[in-house]
């Protein structure tokens, strides 16, 4: 028989194990994000996309309207000597890739103004990959996801207008000075005529790490060996909605398009974790390689439709840096990735005639 | 003085190894689903860590073949044993499923998984409705693996502080002395 002493002990022995297991499970709710709901998260940020643009089921939350490309690359040698990476060995690679708008609405007009973006998978040996997005503007106009995510809120267009609502806008930008002057630097680069004579920037910094296992902080660009012109001028009859990605097809039907992959080399001081700051002119640029895109596809056959063209995909030899975009781009697009592929695809804005695709002899 | 009744010493060993992996595997499971700055660096530890998951539950598997088992405490109900063993089987269960469904929707999202240096090979065919499933049971899987591990959790902490049957002692990485100070020979407060 048990004493009235023992059974006292015997319920507060029982009351600690009870607030062992509650503090543990606790703690499992609290790393989950339970207790912080004002933390962005990557659930978070794309349900933002999905409110400011509407929903648009089965295409990509950013980046929506697009179309496949697929090529090769073809390294020179010269940049095994910054990374150790398989990709920089002379040789060729198979490439394939997507060029893409920037913005949530899969059948927006096309428009010079809006960022143009080129995703590539590089299929290297023994199944590693490198992907990578990149824009054809100089700076991120954002350093951290916090800022995008009140970004897209400000910028969002108002329903009655169809413009973003000026204070909200300003009230942003005075909170983010770093934003005010990337958009100036932005708009200070005249857009060219389309995604053929654009040069494609990484904007993130990225770490290379030679065979000796020195690191060097990069960033990266894929620079056109089309001659570059401005956009069409603005007069005459208004632009057909997808006139920059007709006239890409066009061009893929004339003959492969061409691109130098020029690495420039960070030196102590330049920030890699600030994506909205330039490096100063003058760093070390090597050219590593010629990309050739010699097919274009639409979405609904394009083997690109179903990449996650993640940043963080790198081979040995690449690494991320400590730019806080990078995890959350990787965080984010896993979420969009899981998201769209679990919805029913809906025929894209740009098509291409059933099974045409452009191959140069 | 006797010796406690113990699992082997291998079996002890690769329990506690098991235990501190499935745990921090539970903790970078759930701040990633949460995390966009920490993102990178538990997604780094998340895969290589699952790949040892798995290595180690075939160790465990086999061991569990090889290793005698200490008969079940006096303490235990009958109901209780066959709770404990249905538990026990579906955490050996989890092991194996929580890094194949992982590996598996991986490679269904046709995503490469890097284990240090080496990627893996895929070893399901890139589709998306595969993806989709796969991603919803490793979630589901998860939440199931938790959910056992704290009954598990609640069981051995009921027996060690409440009852004071000196069950934990047979999982010891040590072996105590029966009798020896700190191993529970306070027969007072047991329960009948």
């Amino acid at each position: 028989m048990a004493t009235p002493h023992a059974r006292s002990a015997i319920r507060a022995r029982s009351a600690l194990v009870v607030a062992i297991v509650l503090s543990v499970g606790a703690g499992f709710l609290y790393l989950g994000g339970w207790f912080s709901p004002r933390q962005l998260t990557p659930a978070r940020l794309i349900d933002t996309f999905e409110r400011v643009n509407g929903p648009h089921p089965g295409f990509r939350r950013n980046h929506a309207k697009g179309v496949g490309i697929s090529g090769y690359f073809e390294a020179n040698g010269a940049g095994s000597r910054l990374s150790k990476a398989s990709v920089f060995r002379p040789g060729r690679v198979e490439v394939v890739g997507r060029f893409a708008l920037a913005g949530g609405m899969p059948y927006a007009g096309d428009s010079a103004a809006t960022v143009r973006s080129m995703a590539l998978l590089f299929s290297l040996p023994n199944g590693e990959e490198w992907r990578t997005g990149m824009n054809n503007i100089p700076v991120f106009v954002v350093n951290t996801p916090e800022a995008f995510n009140e970004q897209l809120i400000a910028m969002a267009p108002e329903p009655a207008t169809k413009k973003p609502n000026p204070e909200r806008v300003s009230a942003f930008l005075a909170k983010h000075p770093e934003t005010a002057r990337a958009i100036r630097q932005i708009k200070a680069q005249r857009p060219t005529s389309g995604f053929a004579d654009s040069t494609y920037n990484s904007l993130n910094a990225f770490e290379f790490s030679d065979a000796a296992g020195q690191v060097r902080a990069v960033r990266w660009a894929m620079v056109p060996l089309q001659s570059v012109a401005p956009p069409a001028a603005a007069t005459g009859p208004a632009p057909a909605a997808n006139f920059l990605f007709d006239e890409l097809i066009a061009r893929v039907h004339q003959g492969p398009l061409r691109w130098r992959l020029v690495v420039t080399i960070g030196q102590g001081g330049d920030s890699t974790r600030d994506a909205t700051l330039a490096w100063p002119d003058g760093r070390e640029q090597v050219d590593v390689g010629t990309l050739t895109i010699d097919h274009v596809e639409g979405e609904a056959t394009g083997r690109a439709r179903t990449i996650n063209f993640d940043p963080l995909v790198l081979p040995n030899g690449i690494a991320g840096s400590d730019d806080p975009l990078l995890s959350a781009r990787s965080a984010a697009y896993s979420q969009s990735f899981t998201r769209r592929v679990s919805e029913p695809a809906t025929a894209s804005a740009v098509t291409l005639p059933e099974g045409e695709k452009v191959s140069q002899p | 003085m006797s010796k406690v009744p113990q699992f082997a010493w291998s079996s002890r060993v690769l329990h506690w190894l098991m235990a501190a992996a499935l745990l921090a595997m539970l903790c970078i499971g759930a701040a990633m689903v949460a995390s966009l700055g920490q993102y990178q660096q538990l997604v780094a530890i998340h895969r290589p860590l699952g790949a040892l998951i798995l290595v180690l539950a075939v160790i465990r598997v086999v061991n569990r073949q090889l290793q005698p088992l200490p008969p079940f405490m006096t303490t235990m109900s009958a109901r209780e044993r066959v709770l404990a063993t249905a538990s026990e089987r579906l955490l050996y269960a989890l092991m194996f499923l929580l890094p194949l469904v992982g590996w598996g929707m991986l490679s269904a999202a046709r995503f490469p998984v890097r284990v240090g240096p080496i990627v893996l090979p895929a070893i399901l065919p890139h589709s998306e409705a595969l993806y989709t499933l796969l991603r919803r049971a490793h979630t589901v899987l998860a939440y199931l693996l938790f959910f056992t591990f704290m009954a598990h959790l609640s069981a051995v902490l009921f027996h060690t502080l409440v009852l004071r049957d000196g069950l934990l002692r047979r999982m010891l990485p040590w072996s105590p002395r029966a009798g020896a100070p700190g191993s529970d020979a306070d027969a007072r407060d047991r329960v009948p």
